[in-house]
């Protein structure tokens, strides 16, 4: 089972030391971070995207590419991408980019993102979210399992003989979760392509998380990807791990009361005991997160946000200490105890999906054909694409 | 229980105990109780009191994250064959309790359900209330308000005008909760109003495997013309 933190990238005011860390300390701090999730022994890193402030992460490959080259075993991912206002083309390129140059150890979340403002911005409505969100995706499925893709939809130019580079590392597609708290289309499409599917799990209550993993799970079943238990979920979740659960919530309190979004809200009792929030001693977080299989199954991907809320970054560090050190170890052994020996423990790494698609042979190195110099790919980009090469007259 | 059990809710949100609104909505429910059971049916009748949800109301405004008491009275409004709603009229308007509690509410909870509409003032001046704001809040909500609006400023409450009105309010209340107009609604057309997954309360759990989106989630075109 993979454990790992997820970021949303707020930079938001400490309430405690009345302190803003400037942009430059935040996203130098979230590589820190990165880094020591990697050494007390978790495996994956996820990162937010947003493209407003007091948000940092608009650029998410270039910052999760630096975290890979720091790193030698961790996972990087995103929390999430935004597959309705980023062309699908060019998340097809950025992310088969990010998948060679980490050898492989990325995967990534898609969501539709719920900030109006941000669609405008990319000439896109928000109201038409679901059906961008659908449609960008099956085109990016597309563009990372065909060499040449003709393609025609509602919300993107036409592309006729489109060849989208690099191609994927060994010509596998990288892994795709779905992230959605209610929305059944998405769990489906995720189900359709055999895909993971993530629910956030944060401000919502288990009930939210519960249905849709089970439609999810169902349908996976029927596109015929495994039984249902076998389908890949990841789920969000949130700790904060004190000595005692009294330290614990006297720490955090604060960072919860004036919490973007449901900061000056319920209070941090209600909170937790209506939502997955887990705050208290090592026992206290080891028990809350034991019950997330009860109403989920046996599950591949455990994150947890913690950098978060004005969080300064020494305590961010701590508490990834604990985490790693003394929550993190008690869970595998007990969750991997509990698990159905037919359920696979991990999400599919490059190489399960390597080995899946080619066995014990090579795999594929696409290597392009030569072109007449005007820089447009034609009918046959590579030297083993089906169909002829294109032969130029000679001059 | 039989099929002619009819559950009545009351929903105010008077802010005292007791309360002129509360008052007004417990007179139309006795009067709604005893039509019912001369006309053969039986009746029983929960109370919301908007007041003691308001400590949960801030959280369910800004991030739809419903308490436990909102979840109960939601809950009991998912189950009601006939609602009374009453407010008291602040600034010329129903109050913010009430309205808040309304807004919070899917958009599909309440649909086709006959209500009967009741607000209290401290003057006669505020009468238009009932008819001109809370109406179009519940037609909104696609209920069914019945044709008597029921207001009260402090000299009708001693007024036999008043019951009149009361009466006829319960009478066509009483008569539209029997047409089973509401059943009806919600078991043949409910797909043809619009809903969330997860809505109408949490009961609509319903997924339309064959609708445009699922056919675009899936790898198709979401324009029929193109499959």
């Amino acid at each position: 089972m993979q454990f790992g933190i997820m970021s949303v990238s707020d930079i938001t005011r400490d309430p405690v030391n009345d302190y803003t860390p400037s942009e430059a300390e935040r996203i130098r701090d979230l590589v820190r971070i990165a880094k020591k999730t990697e050494e007390v022994g978790l495996d994956v890193v996820a990162v937010g995207e947003h493209h407003n402030p007091p948000f940092f992460s608009s650029s998410p490959t270039t910052l999760l590419s630096s975290i890979a080259a720091q790193t030698e075993t961790l996972t990087v991912t995103t929390s999430t991408t935004l597959i309705t206002t980023n062309d699908p083309v060019r998340l097809a390129e950025e992310y088969a980019m990010l998948q060679h140059l980490s050898g492989g150890r990325m995967d990534l979340m898609l969501g539709r993102g719920n900030t109006a403002p941000v669609y405008p911005w990319f000439g896109q409505d928000i109201r038409q979210g679901l059906p961008l969100a659908l449609e960008a995706y099956n085109l990016l499925h597309r563009l990372w399992r065909e060499d040449v893709v003709d393609w025609e939809g509602s919300f993107r130019t036409p592309l006729q003989g489109f060849t989208s580079t690099p191609r994927p590392l060994d010509d596998v597609a990288p892994f795709v979760w779905h992230g959605s708290i209610r929305t059944p289309e998405i769990a489906e499409q995720a189900a359709y392509y055999g895909n993971g599917f993530f629910a956030n799990h944060i401000f919502w209550p288990k009930e939210h998380t519960k249905r849709m993993v089970q439609f999810y799970r169902q349908r996976f079943e029927h596109y015929g990807h495994g039984t249902a238990k076998q389908a890949i979920v990841g789920l969000g979740g949130q700790t904060f791990i004190g000595k005692t659960s009294q330290e614990a919530k006297d720490r955090f309190r604060p960072y919860f009361d004036n919490a973007p979004v449901y900061g000056h809200g319920p209070s941090l009792e209600d909170f937790s005991s209506m939502t997955p929030l887990a705050v208290g001693s090592v026992q206290e977080v080891i028990d809350k997160i034991m019950t997330f299989r009860e109403y989920v199954g046996d599950y591949q991907r455990q994150l947890f946000l913690i950098d978060h809320a004005g969080l300064p970054t020494d305590m961010v560090l701590e508490q990834l200490d604990l985490l790693g050190g003394e929550v993190v170890p008690v869970l595998r052994k007990e969750l991997e105890s509990r698990r159905d020996p037919e359920v696979a423990s991990n999400p599919p790494s490059h190489a399960d999906l390597v080995r899946a698609k080619y066995g014990d042979a090579e795999p594929r190195q696409p290597r392009p054909n030569a072109n007449r110099g005007d820089n447009v790919t034609g009918a046959s980009p590579y030297q083993d694409s089906e169909g002829a090469e294109a032969v130029y007259p000679t001059l | 229980m039989t099929a002619d059990t009819f559950h009545l809710v009351v929903v105010s949100a008077g802010a005292s105990d007791p309360s002129s609104t509360k008052m007004l909505a417990d007179r139309a429910a006795q009067r709604v109780t005893s039509l019912a059971r001369e006309r053969g049916h039986d009746v029983r009748v929960s109370v919301i009191e908007i007041r003691e949800l308001l400590p949960e109301l801030p959280q369910a405004l800004s991030s739809q994250f419903m308490g436990p008491k909102f979840r109960a009275a939601i809950d009991t409004l998912v189950d009601a064959d006939g609602i009374i709603a009453a407010a008291p009229v602040y600034k010329a308007g129903a109050s913010a309790a009430f309205t808040g509690f309304l807004q919070v509410l899917d958009n599909d909870l309440l649909i086709g359900k006959p209500v009967i509409l009741a607000a209290t003032a401290g003057t006669a001046r505020h009468a238009l209330v009932v008819d001109e704001e809370m109406r179009s809040l519940f037609a909104y909500l696609r209920t069914l308000p019945v044709p008597t609006g029921l207001f009260a400023a402090p000299e009708d409450f001693s007024s036999t005008a008043l019951t009149a009105r009361i009466s006829r309010a319960a009478q066509e209340l009483v008569l539209l909760m029997e047409s089973g107009f509401a059943r009806a609604v919600r078991g043949d057309t409910w797909g043809a109003y619009q809903h969330e997954y997860g809505s109408a309360g949490g009961t609509e759990l319903g997924i339309d495997l064959s609708s445009d989106l699922m056919r675009l989630a899936t790898g198709g075109s979401h324009r029929a013309d193109q499959g």
